[in-house]
């Protein structure tokens, strides 16, 4: 078996800079202040734009008096559903044409009198000024017809809809009969949890600048999909895709909360598109929190059966979560409890409740960020029922194939992850005694929980050309939303060309590159070295016959040192190769820019997707290990210890991808201490839709978090990579709660961890 | 934001005509709470009188041991003055415990006074609140209202005071010092702040157009002082509970007591119950429960925030054991 996958490899033989931690190639420009994020391109005559959002959360606007918001000068236009002009509405979103995924939500802003949840944008301001935009915004008088609104989450999951399962979500699945082996399991727990909405706060808020010539577009925006965004504001403006450019030079993070096509950019594509100015609409934090999507709440049910040596006997996870009413899909809060662990018998089912809430969307590892919170916690709770250290009570479940499937897993090793966790953080030395550990006052607890998320590998176009003075230009239309993936591509473009890395150029950010995948799904930097690696190879058939007639023979020469070398220094550098020819360059690529082209490498991309998905699962796993410290008076929680080791596969560069890690860790200890969109159930409304009120974690708030790797590639993809994105997120709010219950006796199973519930 | 006159005073005597001329006008020093609810509009005045060039940026020790400070310091300055910190502790470790370094830079001690509360509702132009706009009703009492008073709070609003530094000068019996066209008058911080009532837009007993010019701060109690401050992450956030205290111990007994807390009422609450129980009692765990009873015995909590008075009477008890225990 072996042998086949060995033949399946197509990596290169490590080399001299994937692997190791190179400094990302535009952090200069991002600590000076030389990056360009969307809100800051130049345009000569701009004009600023500002919503107006719904303050019902369910019926009809039935007037708008624009009268004082246009007297403030400077206004140039207040546009509302009265007097826009009409858009074509979203296409149905289709299996065949992954773009028809993009808006957030079908509602066609401004070309309709209803209203769909409380925020939702009813007018949009159009100023010489953004002063004088939002200004204006704060005049526009709404009237409204509301009509019943379903707005409390608590109440709509008593009603819930089961999820259909299809190629994108996970309804239900089932091994065994897993509610009867619970009823006989000698030892079995059986809980509940529940996790609340979560706001998207990126660094940068959402930011569109959009400038029309003609019928011709071109649109700056924070996106993590310049494809979608693209193909989505050509349909809803019925202008060719060919005449839409969307560039994204730089984004200030995504999450998931720039996955898709929002309000935001689309309006201010309209504005531009009646004022016939360019026009920015820099996105206040309000208006991101409600005009864009966030976290669903959950409610979880976690239940396990097992024989009293620990061995799984049952594992039953199911989750209603909330929907918006207007759009929104399911958390699939169960979906790595099909594979974590070795239990004979499974059932994972999924269910929504409809809100007249704003749709909710992708958050760093959609469903298994907070699925993992109530089955993580689920195990630790097993773990004091049997009397069983919690890492040994998973070590001991640890499945040798996919626990409800038929696949085999590409790789996996969450053994020597828990053994090297526990070593380095010494967790020996835990006494497992709740409340046993102290370190002056403070009582102490140590907690574990596992981390596991399965990264989607996708296709993509690149463009590769090495020019004649022996530098490399790749193109592609990636989206760097802050991982540091031009600097990866650049570390494989070098290895695989043997160039240094500083020769290699890599432009991104543009929809007239080669069309990239989005950066989502902790997929991007996969696929697009992916790709890469394809396009270098092609380039390098080429570069071979070019010296096809070269003395001395150079056919079983390497490519190293900027050119064609054999093992006894004879050879040729690429300036002479390309010199000798006459070429100023040679380039290969991926994928084809055309209609066809594209349509073709979307089905190729589908087919060997599906079949990828019969043969194996992909896990990304890991563990963490954390230390709080719960004040004995005041129950108030502090981080004070982590550690994580993963298998991510191989990593290209340790540094970015630890930061990408850290970066998931301190997003979940957010979730687990602090973080809750408040909607208040009387008016469907987000009371907190601010940073002073909804609480990120702060530095203070963050200890050092320690990141090991396991570092072995995957086997079954092209550079032995899954994907670090998503996967540091899964399990910190389980490790936290775990942790405060050991350190406190106290069991929380409802989030945020605030210190009311400890008291 | 909307649109606004602009005064720029440069002397406190066109301040405080400004100010009496235009009623509604609104001081603006650091603006570190006036603009961001500005930009909410929730605050909108017709007239901002900039008085941030004004000469009340000293602070001055006094003849009698005490401390005079002016209205216009800094927040980061005041906690980094020596005679702060070797003198008074509690105030400096507030002062410090309050908002970012950044904003702590531009905060002034007499806008630090007038901050305006964090109540979602109040915040939000959208919801009722009879504090932003009187009769309107109170949101926040069916709503959510983790941060709201347990102490003095009434039907009519639930709000809290937001102010750190403001707990730790009640417990120290600081004086503040305005100024109007009419003349100038002092009044005890204790007093400065009103309960709501039936009239919970009036927040303090300011005149319209009264200026704060100083707070002035009497000699400390010999003994230890501290302030404590409880929240839900561990820097800039407003306090759930936060605790000032000083406290003087003889021979194990207590000879004095200042005891004042924060994040639980509409202004900086004065502990007078606990302080009488704490006067000339054993300084013991049990002295320092019996303290906070007394002073929560009528506090009352809504839903989301009653878990407050126990998590006060807790707090008040950490931060005695810390200043009983001999050095």
């Amino acid at each position: 078996m072996t042998t086949a996958l060995e033949k399946n490899r197509t990596a290169p033989a490590p080399t001299k800079n994937v692997g190791r931690s190179i400094d990302r190639v535009d952090g200069i420009a991002k600590v000076s202040g030389g990056a360009r994020f969307s809100a800051e391109v130049p345009y000569a005559d701009i004009a600023h734009a500002a919503l107006v959002h719904a303050s019902i959360p369910r019926g009809r606007v039935t007037g708008i008096d624009t009268t004082a918001a246009e007297a403030v000068p400077g206004v140039l236009k207040v546009l509302t559903h009265q007097n826009a002009p009409k858009m074509i509405p979203s296409a149905k979103p289709s299996i065949m044409d992954l773009s028809t995924m993009a808006p957030g939500t079908p509602i066609n802003y401004l070309n309709t009198d209803e209203v769909h949840w409380n925020g939702q944008p009813v007018a949009v301001v159009v100023a010489e000024t953004l002063e004088a935009a939002h200004a204006a915004a704060r005049l526009v008088e709404v009237s409204y017809e509301s009509r019943p609104a379903v707005t409390d989450f608590a109440v709509a999951q008593d009603h819930p809809k089961p999820v259909k399962g299809s190629l994108i979500e996970v309804g239900e699945v089932k091994t065994g009969d897993a509610e009867q082996a619970l009823a006989a399991a000698p030892v079995a727990v059986d809980l509940r949890y529940t996790t609340p909405g979560q706001n998207h706060n990126a660094l940068e808020p959402h930011a569109t600048t959009a400038a029309w010539d003609g019928d011709r577009l071109t649109v700056h925006d924070a996106t993590q999909n310049i494809d979608w965004v693209r193909k989505h504001l050509a349909r809803r403006f019925g202008v060719p895709v060919a005449g839409v450019r969307v560039i994204a030079e730089f984004i200030g993070g995504g999450f998931g909360g720039k996955g898709s096509v929002w309000a935001g950019t689309v309006l201010t594509a309209l504005a531009a598109k009646v004022t016939g100015r360019p026009v920015r609409m820099a996105l206040t934090r309000e208006a991101v929190n409600r005009t864009v999507g966030g976290r669903a709440p959950t409610v979880q049910r976690v239940a396990l059966g097992a024989q009293r040596d620990g061995t799984l006997t049952a594992l039953v996870h199911t989750g209603v979560s909330q929907v918006g009413r207007a759009g929104g899909g399911v958390e699939p809060v169960a979906s790595q409890s099909q594979y974590l662990y070795a239990a004979p018998a499974i059932l994972v089912r999924h269910s929504t409740a409809e809100v007249d809430a704003l749709p909710n969307t992708y958050m760093r590892a959609p469903g298994e960020a907070m699925g993992s919170f109530a089955l993580e916690s689920a195990i630790d709770e097993l773990a004091v029922e049997l009397g069983l250290d919690p890492l040994e009570l998973r070590a001991r479940n640890e499945p040798e194939r996919n626990p409800t499937g038929r696949q085999r897993f590409s790789r996996r090793d969450l053994r020597a992850v828990y053994a090297r966790g526990a070593r380095e953080f010494g967790w020996s030395g835990r006494d497992p005694k709740p409340r046993s550990m102290r370190d002056g006052r403070w009582l102490v607890g140590w907690g574990v929980a596992a981390a596991l998320h399965l990264p989607v590998h996708l296709g993509g176009d690149v463009l590769v050309r090495l020019r004649a003075d022996g530098t490399v230009l790749v193109r592609s239309g990636l989206q760097e939303i802050g991982v540091g993936v031009a600097t990866v591509v650049a570390q494989v473009t070098a290895d695989a060309l043997g160039v240094p890395v500083g020769a290699v150029t890599v432009e991104l950010g543009d929809s007239e590159q080669p069309t990239a995948p989005g950066a989502a799904g902790s997929t991007q930097t996969s696929s697009a070295t992916a790709a890469v690696l394809q396009a270098c190879e092609q380039l390098k058939r080429s570069m071979l016959g070019l010296v096809r007639r070269s003395s001395p023979p150079l056919r079983d020469a390497t490519f190293t040192d900027g050119g064609l070398f054999r093992a006894d220094g004879a050879g040729r550098s690429y300036s002479e190769i390309l010199g000798d020819a006459g070429l100023p360059s040679i380039e290969a690529r991926t994928g084809s820019d055309s209609r066809l082209g594209q349509a073709a490498g979307q089905v190729r991309m589908m087919t060997r997707f599906l079949a990828d998905r019969r043969r194996w699962v992909h896990p990304a796993t890991g563990a963490h290990f954390c230390e709080v410290r719960v004040d004995p008076d005041t129950a108030e929680v502090r981080v004070t210890r982590w550690l994580g080791i993963f298998d991510v596969g191989r990593v290209l560069n340790p540094k970015l991808a630890s930061s990408q890690l850290r970066g998931g860790v301190v997003m979940g200890i957010g979730a687990a201490l602090t973080e809750e969109t408040l909607v208040d159930p009387r008016s469907g409304r987000i009371m907190n839709p601010g940073l002073g009120e909804y609480h990120v974690p702060v530095h203070a708030d963050v200890p050092r978090i320690d990141i090991g790797f396991i570092d072995e590639p995957d086997p079954t993809t092209p550079l032995g990579l899954l994907g670090v994105g998503e996967v540091g997120i899964t399990g910190v709010a389980a490790a936290v709660a775990n942790a405060v219950h050991h350190a406190t006796g106290v069991r929380v199973r409802e989030l945020p961890l605030t210190l009311d519930r400890l008291l | 934001m909307r649109s606004f006159a602009y005064v720029s005073a440069p002397d406190v005597d066109t301040a405080v005509r400004a100010l009496a001329d235009q009623p509604g006008a609104k001081p603006l020093a650091g603006g570190t709470n006036l603009v961001d609810l500005m930009r909410q509009d929730v605050e909108r005045p017709a007239t901002v009188v900039d008085i941030s060039t004004l000469p009340l940026t000293e602070v001055e020790v006094l003849p009698d041991g005490g401390l005079r400070i002016g209205a216009l310091v800094r927040n980061s300055h005041l906690a980094a003055h020596p005679a702060v910190r070797t003198r008074y502790p509690v105030l400096a470790q507030a002062l410090l415990s309050g908002a970012s370094g950044q904003i702590r830079n531009m905060a002034t001690v007499g806008g630090n006074l007038l901050q305006r509360t964090r109540c979602l509702y109040f915040v939000d132009a959208t919801a009722a609140c009879n504090k932003r706009e009187p009769g309107s009703g109170c949101d926040a009492a069916g709503g959510f209202h983790r941060a709201a008073a347990v102490l003095g709070a009434s039907e009519h609003c639930v709000a809290t005071h937001p102010s750190d530094m403001a707990v730790a000068l009640a417990a120290l019996d600081a004086t503040v010092e305005v100024h109007s066209v009419r003349g100038s008058r002092t009044i005890p911080l204790v007093e400065f702040h009103r309960l709501p009532g039936d009239r919970p837009e009036r927040e303090t007993v300011l005149e319209p157009g009264e200026l704060i010019v100083a707070v002035e701060l009497p000699a400390p109690i010999a003994g230890r002082s501290a302030y404590r401050k409880v929240r839900d992450r561990a820097s800039f956030a407003f306090a759930l509970v936060s605790v000032a205290a000083a406290l003087e111990v003889r021979d194990g007994v207590v000879t004095a007591a200042r005891v004042a807390l924060g994040g639980v009422a509409a202004k900086p609450w004065r502990a007078i119950e606990a302080e009488r129980v704490l006067t000339g009692a054993p300084a013991t765990e049990e002295t320092f429960r019996r303290a906070a009873e007394a002073e929560l015995a009528h506090a009352t909590g809504l839903p989301g925030n009653e878990f407050k008075i126990e998590l006060a009477k807790r707090t008040i008890v950490a931060v005695l054991r810390g200043l009983g225990v001999p050095e």
